[in-house]
This record gives C-alpha cells, structure tokens and sequence, in this order.
C-alpha cells in the first residue's frame, strides 16, 4: 500500500485525500458495521496501542464513538475533557501535548474549538493525529459517516445532488462534506442567509453552488444535509430573531419538492422547530440515527488505517 | 564614544544617493561622525593619514554604498515588554538589517502618551541603541481613542510623529482634532487604517483562504473604509497624514487618487505584503499572522504596482517581536504581528529589483529620502556635512535567514530558512560600523 497522507500524519482533513483513499475507508467501515441485532465486531487489531482522545470542546457522539472504535479494536484509550483537566487551568495548549506526548501515546484524537488546532499539533509531534473536529474548519470522520449512511440508503456518490443548508460559514461538517462529495462531482447546493453564506464559498471545491432560496437548493435533491445555527461562533444574529426557521428551517412540505427517496441528515445535535421540524426529524426520510450508527463503524476504519 | 571614533575611507562602492541623484563609483570620506567627501581619488590627498594608519579603510568593491537606511515603523517593546524586545536589541536587529535609523511606535507599557515615556526612550536609546532611535508618540492618551496626549510636550522631548498603530482612533471627531493639532504642530499623523468593527474577531484576509481554512476574516473593506475617512479629514484640517502599511488594492488606489489632488498625503508598505500572499497560512502557522493580515494577490500585485508607479513613498517592516510562547498557540489565540527588521532589504531585492520591477535608485529612496520626506526628517542623504549613517549592500551575496540567531530577542519571522541572493553587508552609524556581515 502506497503510504498516503492519511498514513503519515493521521487524518487532519478531507481536503487532502483522494477519492481512492476515502473509498478504502468507506468500503472498510462496511465491513465494521454491526449486522442485525448484534454489536459492533470486536477484533485485537490494535492490541497494545494507546490512543488519546483529547477533547478541548464538549462532544457526546463524538467522543463516545471514539471511544467504543479504539476498545473494539483492542487498543487502550484515554479520554480527557477540557473540562476538569489542567487544560482548564490556564495550561497552553503545547504544554499540554508535552506532557501527553511523555505518555506515549501511539495516536491523538483531538477535538478543539480553533481552527488549526489539530494542524498545530502535527507540525510539533510525531505521531498520527486524528481532527474530531477542528473550529469551524474541518470534520473528516463526520464527512466520511455522512458518505457511508448516504451508500446504505443504496444512493451513489457519483454525480448526487446534495443540498446543506444552515450556517455554512460556521460549519466544519460543511466544509468537509462538500470537500468529500467534489471527489465525486457531486452537485453541491449550499444554502443559508448572506451571513452565514461567504460568496467564497463558491470556491472551496469544484461543483459547488450558492443559494439564499431554501426551495431551490432542494429541489430534486438526493440528500438535503441540515445543519445547527451556531449562535456561539456568529458575532450577530444572521437575522430576526423567529425569521431563521421561517425561511431555513426544513418543514415535511418542502420534501415534496426533492426527489423522492430523497434523505435528510443532520450531523446533531438537532434543535427540533430552529433548523427542522420535529415531524421531519422523526420521518421515514430522516436518517439521523443511521449517521450516529455510522460513527463507530467509520471510526474504527479509520483508528485502523492509521494504526495497525 | 562615537566622536573618538577613526576616520573611515569607503572605497570601490557605487555611491547611490537619491538626495541627489548620484549614481557613480565613488570614495566615501567619513570623519568626525560627518560625511566630510565623496569623489574619486580622495585616496591621493589622504595619503599621509593613510600612511600613518590614522584611517580606516573599508572596501566595498562591488557593492553599493548609499544613506543609511530608514524604518519609520517599528515596535520596539520597551519600555514595559522587555521579554520580547528592547530598545537595545531592536537596535540590533536594525543594523543587521541595514537600518541607521528606526521609528519606534507609542504602544509600549506605559504608552508613549506623554513626554515623560518620550524622554525615557530617547534617553535611553542613547545609552544602548547601536542606530539611531527616533519616537514617535500616541495620539491619545492609553491610545484608548478618547482624549488628545500631550502631543506638544512629546514634540519637545523628540517624537517624529503621532500615531494610535495598532488601535486605531475609532472617533472621527478625535481623529480631527489631532490632525488639527499635528499640523499645528508640523508632525505626521501616522494611522493603522482599521476599522475595528469591520475587523473585530478576524484572524486572516477574508477570502477564499480564510473561508477554506475556518478562520475569521479581516476584510479589506475594513482598511479601506478608514482610508477613505482619513484622506477626508486629511483634506478638511491640511494635515499631513501617512498611511501604515498600507496593503489592500483599494487603499492604494485612493492613495494615488489623493496625491493626485494634490493632498500631504503618503504611505509605506511592508516587504510581507508585497512579498507573500495570504496561500501562506494554510499551515495555520502563528507566523503568517499579522495586521494588516497578508492579502490575496491582487493586493500584493497592487502594493508592488504602487512601488513601481511612485505611489509608495517608503517601506517600513512594522517589526513587530512576540515572545516564543505567545506564538506557540492556537492559531486565533496568537497576538498579531512578525519581525522584519533583517529580511527587509534582502525581500525587497529579492522581488522588486531582481524582477527588474524597480532601479536601484528607487529601491534606496523607498528605504532613505521616502521615509525621510515622510516624516520631515533630515537624514537619508550623503550630502558632505550629513551625519555619517551608510548602509553598504549588494545584490550578488548568498545568504539564509536563519531566525535562531536573529539579534532580535523574538524569533516570530516566516522568513527562517529563506534564501536571499543580496542584502545588507556593513552597516554605519554616526560614522561608526555597527555591523557587517560575516
């Protein structure tokens, strides 16, 4: 196997894997996904390894999906919250890793509130670091769950029609679905108000649109993606409060318009009645709880190609 | 001690003085701290000191001998940050960067806002700078953009200037009165063009990049919009008024168009502005992070079309030194700002006169008569009687930056590890060489 990014320095972002890479990824979290009524495989894959899971920012789903990949690959893990740790005692962020680094760890999964934060980690330590989600940059293993779920709904990647719609400019889910849906000429539809909507945008990755129109960008959409308003990273409101859920928040009625087997996603947590309703939320179309299912299977795909 | 200082003989160089147009090979005669002669067998008349050892010869075959360099933006952390720089080791770095004279900005501990701090840099410059240290003072008291400093007390205790760098006055009420006052009072009216506002939480350029990155923007709009105030007022109270580091493609669009009119207006740019783009921070390395942050190309293009067109009346490094630590964070939790002292000349040789963008002759009055005229200082010329301050350059020696050994007491610089083809070779103050190269 050729030694690839994700190799060499854990996985920092989509933006820098192929497609090839994100399919070997993809077609291995299959083969970790629990079959009926069972529970994730265990193997000792990664027996002896310690993988630090380094949590700057609070995360459920996140970390405990981490966790449960790292264990029931037989490695030993270590989960330590910002909260509660020295880290919120004023200790820098390199003295911090000098001192998980004298632990020895074989990797680092690291979730922080800065953008960078994982890349700054990289550039001053040897071992693999693994982004669980940086600022309002990246969230690889989030993109890759989200392709896995949208394959067991019997969708393709290639040439699909993809609407997200929400606070785009805040949004590391964002930017790393439309990095991971461009290596397959996705149609990209990206939605929100001006504020949340940088024209730049249009640049990030080959076949990505704009648009302030919710109706449009779903219209015959495969899977429309639904993201949470992040009201602690906006300086201001993107608009009156009670307008948000008027113009963006996704009601059963607008499915309509998508395909018909079309798909809603949402990276959570939801707020049922901000971004979509609560009968969307729970409806046949929603596969919400398939992406949380995805989590662990993804991310022992990608523990192992890191580590084993 | 400078007076007992040796007379010094430069031979071989090509003399570029743009005070006077010069541009020929020329001796350089140096005594008592005095540029005495330049000519061209000044060897023959001296030949009895020469003899006697009573003069310093100091050959500078091949390279280029011209007026001593001028960085009218610098931050020199004394008095209050010692632990990222002092006066002392700023100076260093300037000479090694081919500087004889530095303008050091008001935002120290306390803030130079009034005659007493004035008094504690010049004094203290004296006793420990290698160049030449001239202050400039804060507009407002604490620089906190309400109140007028003492502007005419610190005039009378040697600042060059007045300017709020770095927390720009947000009041245009404010910013009227001090131009008032500053033409008063005959000083340059120094703004980093800013509207904090528009700027507030930015981290980089906004952009593409910034957008791709997940970092905060800084638009250019926010520079521009305060450009454009500024030129306003400039024009209502006939101050003069000079634009920091000016980067964005707009700014210096309305820069020339202000000229143009006839307005006392002008601008410096930095060499990372021109030099380096705002791709650099895809690493999210703290080094590239700096205000104004490094733009996209076409503000680079414009920066270097302004060199090139006579827009740009200087190039100021705004050297700007952070201790280790305070770079060693998370990319939004870094102070702004990136030393650049001494890969000043070395960058600005490196992409304005090697392209053939610019001549020699511009390139040594972006550094001596622009920032001199700037401010209305009386240095940057070898006119015999001028205090000997010559800076010997050339643009053939190899050399690297390597940060580590920077004289500076911060190592923030994105420019370790670059090669340079020309740079700075002796450096002269007062007629006394504080540094060369080894």
């Amino acid at each position: 196997m050729p030694l690839t990014a994700a190799r060499r320095a854990g996985l920092l972002d989509i933006e820098s894997l192929g497609r090839d890479e994100i399919e070997s990824i993809l077609e291995r979290a299959k083969f970790f996904q629990p079959l009926q009524n069972e529970s994730y495989r265990r193997l000792d894959t990664l027996r002896g390894k310690m993988i630090v899971n380094l949590f700057y920012e609070a995360s459920t789903r996140t970390r405990v999906s981490f966790e449960i990949a790292a264990k029931r690959l037989g490695a030993d893990t270590v989960s330590i919250a910002a909260q509660g740790s020295s880290v919120s005692k004023g200790e820098s962020l390199v003295d911090t890793l000098n001192t998980l680094v004298a632990m020895r760890p074989n990797a680092i999964v690291m979730r922080h509130a800065a953008s960078g934060a994982p890349h700054f980690l990289a550039r001053h330590l040897e071992i693999p670091i693994v982004n669980a989600g940086d600022g309002t940059h990246e969230h690889p293993t989030q993109a890759l769950l989200d392709a896995r779920t949208i394959l067991d709904r019997g969708k393709s990647l290639d040439g699909i029609r993809v609407a997200i719609i929400g606070d785009i400019a805040h949004s590391r889910v964002a930017r790393s679905n439309v990095h991971l849906l461009s290596r397959f000429n996705a149609d990209i539809v990206l939605c929100g108000p001006p504020s949340l909507l940088p024209p730049e945008l249009a640049q990030l990755a080959p076949g990505v649109r704009l648009s302030w129109d919710m109706e449009e960008a779903i219209r015959d959409a495969d899977v429309i993606m639904m993201l949470r308003v992040q009201l602690e990273r906006a300086h201001e409101a993107p608009m009156a409060a009670g307008e948000y859920f008027r113009f963006y928040g996704l009601r059963l009625e607008h499915l309509s318009l998508a395909k018909p087997d079309v798909i809603v996603m949402h990276p959570g947590p939801i707020n049922r009645g901000r971004e979509l309703s609560s009968d969307v939320a729970d409806s046949q179309r929603s596969a919400i709880l398939n992406q949380v299912e995805n989590g662990v299977a993804v991310r022992m795909a990608v523990l192992e190609r890191i580590l084993a | 001690m400078r007076d007992a200082v040796k007379p010094l003989l430069i031979t071989g160089g090509r003399v570029i003085d743009p005070a006077s147009g010069a541009d020929a090979v020329a001796e350089v005669l140096v005594r008592d701290g005095r540029i005495e002669s330049i000519g061209t067998g000044l060897g023959a008349s001296l030949a009895e000191e020469l003899n006697e050892g009573k003069i310093d010869i100091l050959d500078a075959s091949g390279a280029i001998v011209a007026p001593g360099f001028i960085d009218i933006h610098v931050h020199l952390r004394e008095p209050g940050i010692e632990h990222a720089e002092t006066i002392e080791s700023g100076a260093r770095a300037a000479a090694a960067g081919g500087f004889t004279t530095i303008c050091c900005m008001p935002n120290t501990v306390p803030v130079n806002d009034s005659a007493s701090v004035t008094s504690y840099i010049v004094q203290r410059a004296r006793e420990v700078a290698k160049v030449n240290v001239r202050p400039i003072g804060a507009i407002t008291k604490g620089s906190l953009g309400e109140e007028l400093s003492a502007i005419g007390s610190m005039k009378e205790a040697g600042i060059v200037a007045i300017s709020d760098d770095g927390r720009p006055v947000m009041n245009a009420r404010v910013m009227r009165r001090a131009m008032e006052l500053a033409r008063a009072l005959d000083l340059t009216v120094i703004d980093h063009c800013e509207d904090l506002n528009l700027s507030a939480g930015g981290d980089m350029h906004e952009g593409a990049e910034s957008v791709r990155l997940g970092l905060r923007g800084i638009p250019a709009a926010s520079e521009d919009v305060m450009v454009a105030r500024d030129l306003l007022l400039s024009e209502l109270t006939g101050a003069r008024f000079h634009v920091a580091h000016l980067s964005t493609q707009r700014s210096m669009a309305m820069v020339a168009f202000a000229k143009s009119r006839g307005l006392s207006v002008t601008c410096e740019v930095t060499p990372h502005h021109f030099a380096i783009t705002d791709r650099e921070l895809e690493t999210y390395d703290s080094n590239y992070k700096m205000k104004p942050p490094l733009r996209c190309r076409h503000d680079a293009d414009a920066v270097i079309e302004g060199i090139v067109s006579g827009v740009v009346d200087a190039i100021a490094t705004d050297h700007a030194p952070h201790a280790g630590s305070e770079k060693m964070q998370e990319f939004e939790r870094c102070p702004f700002g990136i030393t650049g002292l001494e890969t000043a000349l070395g960058l600005s040789i490196d992409v304005l006169v090697h392209s053939g963008r610019i001549t020699l002759m511009r390139l040594v009055e972006l550094f001596t008569t622009g920032p001199a005229s700037v401010l209305k200082m009386d240095c940057g010329t070898l006119a015999p009687g001028a205090p000997a301050d010559i800076t010997i350059f050339d643009l053939t020696t190899e050399w690297t930056y390597d940060v580590q050994q920077s004289f500076s007491k911060s190592r923030n610089s994105p420019f370790g590890g670059r090669r340079f083809r020309g740079g700075p070779l002796a450096t002269i103050v007062g007629g006394e060489i504080v540094w060369k190269r080894e």
